[in-house]
């Protein structure tokens, strides 16, 4: 079945220049494989479509069960230079939170803990 | 055990914050971390308009304030308050609390020394374009190197009650004072990592007790009177997140999480001129209300080189905006944008940017949003940025005259005209560490 990101993790995001990063974090530890399969960098960029210019790069944090997505060129030029409302990416992290994503009816999504 | 508490996640952070956590509970070390990437060239042309100012102005009120109380419980302030004239920042706490013993960290600033630099072959290249410093270096306001941790723990070995420093790295302010207590060497990676880690998780103050966060934010207690951070640090590198009793806000594993992976790179080099830590060796455990234990963090050796922070003037931009309503709201907002658009064209105004973006729409997540077809309102907002001036202040004329000459319906320009501001740009570069000497200065 497919529901929404926010179902099986949480997430936050921050700018470092012109790129966002965005940590995404699974509920529960056995979902992490869910996150890994479903979340790919190519996934990310064409979620975000044309506010994203350049590469997107994943890391792997299994320790917390997270990952973290790097989007470069995000912020139309970053930092004072950005005429967005969002020039940090604080809000991208949200807007990821949306994206659809495949689990199994057996993860029992409505005992997810948010 | 040590107890680092941190009060203030950038210049303009909650006034409050730092004098409840010296009022509400123990704690021995107080950081304040008031500097954001840009902030330094703000600073700087402070400095230029009143070679006494040039520092986070909000600092010595506050020492003034807690000023008693610190120096009766013997808690130690380290602060990156002192901008490009932490000299200048000292003497203002000293003026406001006399009684204490104020050291300043110097070394950090470059400005002074960048023709030195350039002079004996230092490219200073933009660590994301590549371009040599030189193609900016008459525009340059502000530049210096990230200091660690080890210049501050040595500040506080004077015995001061206040240490300023300029541009030391965030994570240095929380790093500092177990280096100072315990006695951690320059090569124990794995310690230096881990106090470097708990100095991430605190230097955003609220962020990791509950502010900012999607654990469940609605069941979060008491926000208004939120506690803001505080480690309790051992001698062995393990540390437990937490909060004063009694406050607001919410500790947990989950909201650590949030905050570890807040402005990360690559999770196994996150760099900073004290070590290279592997965000990937930690490990979380709740440990009761409000208390999450931190352990098992591995680090490697320091990097070559230090990070520069230049800020240059790079030119101007202005963003203002229109206020459409139903029915058709974004339809007209739409139009007035191509009128604009238009209207600058013909004027022949050339920028390196016009934005548009239809707030209520589709303004923060762009593609990303859910849809909302019929909104009853949109804020059309328009930006430009540009090197020449003139443009940009031209564009500022382009926007109020709509309300009579475009689509139905135009209000909420009540400010009139945008302002024209200037835009300093933040160019990151590297330069060998030998090149910075840091030293200590005492104002007793």
């Amino acid at each position: 079945m497919t529901v929404p990101l926010a179902e099986i993790a949480h997430a936050r995001s921050g700018d470092k220049g012109d790129t966002v990063n965005i940590g995404v974090i699974a509920w529960r530890a056995e979902d992490f494989e869910v996150l890994r399969r479903e979340v790919t960098a190519e996934r990310v960029k064409a979620f975000f479509g044309e506010l994203v210019t350049g590469e997107v790069e994943r890391y792997e944090l299994p320790n917390l069960g997270a990952l973290n997505f790097l989007l470069h060129g995000a912020l139309g030029g970053g930092g004072t230079l950005s005429l967005r409302t969002d020039a940090q990416g604080k809000t991208f992290a949200s807007a990821l939170l949306g994206m659809p994503v495949e689990v199994a009816v057996s993860n029992g999504t409505e005992s997810a803990s948010n | 055990m040590i107890r680092i508490a941190n009060g203030q996640g950038f210049w303009g952070d909650w006034l409050e914050a730092p004098v409840r956590l010296v009022e509400q509970g123990p704690i021995d070390y107080l950081a304040l971390d008031y500097l954001a990437e840009i902030t330094m060239s703000i600073v700087q042309k402070q400095k230029l308009a009143d070679p006494n100012l040039g520092y986070a102005r909000d600092f010595p009120p506050l020492i003034g304030r807690i000023a008693r109380q610190i120096r009766e419980r013997g808690i130690k302030v380290v602060a990156n308050a002192g901008g490009v004239n932490p000299v200048a920042c000292a003497r203002e706490v000293r003026r406001l609390a006399p009684e204490l013993k104020v050291a300043v960290v110097e070394g950090d600033d470059l400005y002074p020394r960048l023709d030195e630099l350039l002079g004996r072959g230092h490219m200073l290249a933009n660590m994301e374009t590549g371009e040599p410093l030189v193609s900016v270096r008459d525009r340059i306001l502000s530049a210096n190197a990230y200091i660690g941790a080890f210049p501050v723990a040595e500040a506080l070995a004077t015995g001061a009650d206040v240490v300023i420093a300029g541009r030391c790295t965030d994570t240095a302010l929380a790093l500092a004072p177990m280096i100072h207590a315990f006695g951690w060497g320059a090569e124990q990676w794995n310690l230096l990592a881990a106090g470097t880690i708990a100095g991430h998780i605190i230097e955003c103050g609220a962020q990791c007790t509950g502010g900012n966060c999607y654990v469940d934010w609605m069941s979060i207690p008491d926000m208004a009177g939120i506690g803001y951070p505080i480690v309790e640090a051992e001698a062995d590198g393990t540390f437990v997140v937490t909060k004063h009793a009694g406050t607001g806000g919410r500790v947990s594993a989950d909201v650590v999480k949030e905050q570890l992976l807040y402005e990360l790179g690559d999770p196994r080099s996150y760099l900073t001129p004290d070590c290279t830590a592997d965000f990937t060796t930690i490990q979380l455990a709740d440990d009761g209300p409000d208390r999450v234990r931190v352990s098992g963090i591995r680090g490697r050796a320091r990097p070559e080189k230090l990070k520069v922070s230049i800020a240059y003037q790079w030119g101007y931009k202005a963003i203002g905006s229109l206020v459409y309503t139903w029915p058709q709201a974004m339809e007209k907002a739409g139009a007035a944008n191509r009128i604009v658009r238009e209207r600058l064209a013909a004027l022949g105004l050339r920028f390196d940017e016009i934005y548009t973006e239809y707030f209520g729409v589709n303004a923060c997540h762009g593609p990303a949003a859910v849809a909302n077809l019929d909104p009853p309102e949109v804020q059309l907002r328009i930006g430009v940025r540009g090197a020449d001036k003139k443009a940009v202040d031209r564009f500022t004329r382009e926007l109020v005259p709509l309300v009579l000459s475009g689509p139905p319906g135009a209000t909420g320009f009540g400010d009139g005209r945008p302002p024209v501001r200037e835009v300093v740009a933040y160019w990151p570069a590297l330069l060998d560490r030998e090149e910075v000497r840091t030293k200590v200065e005492v104002l007793a």
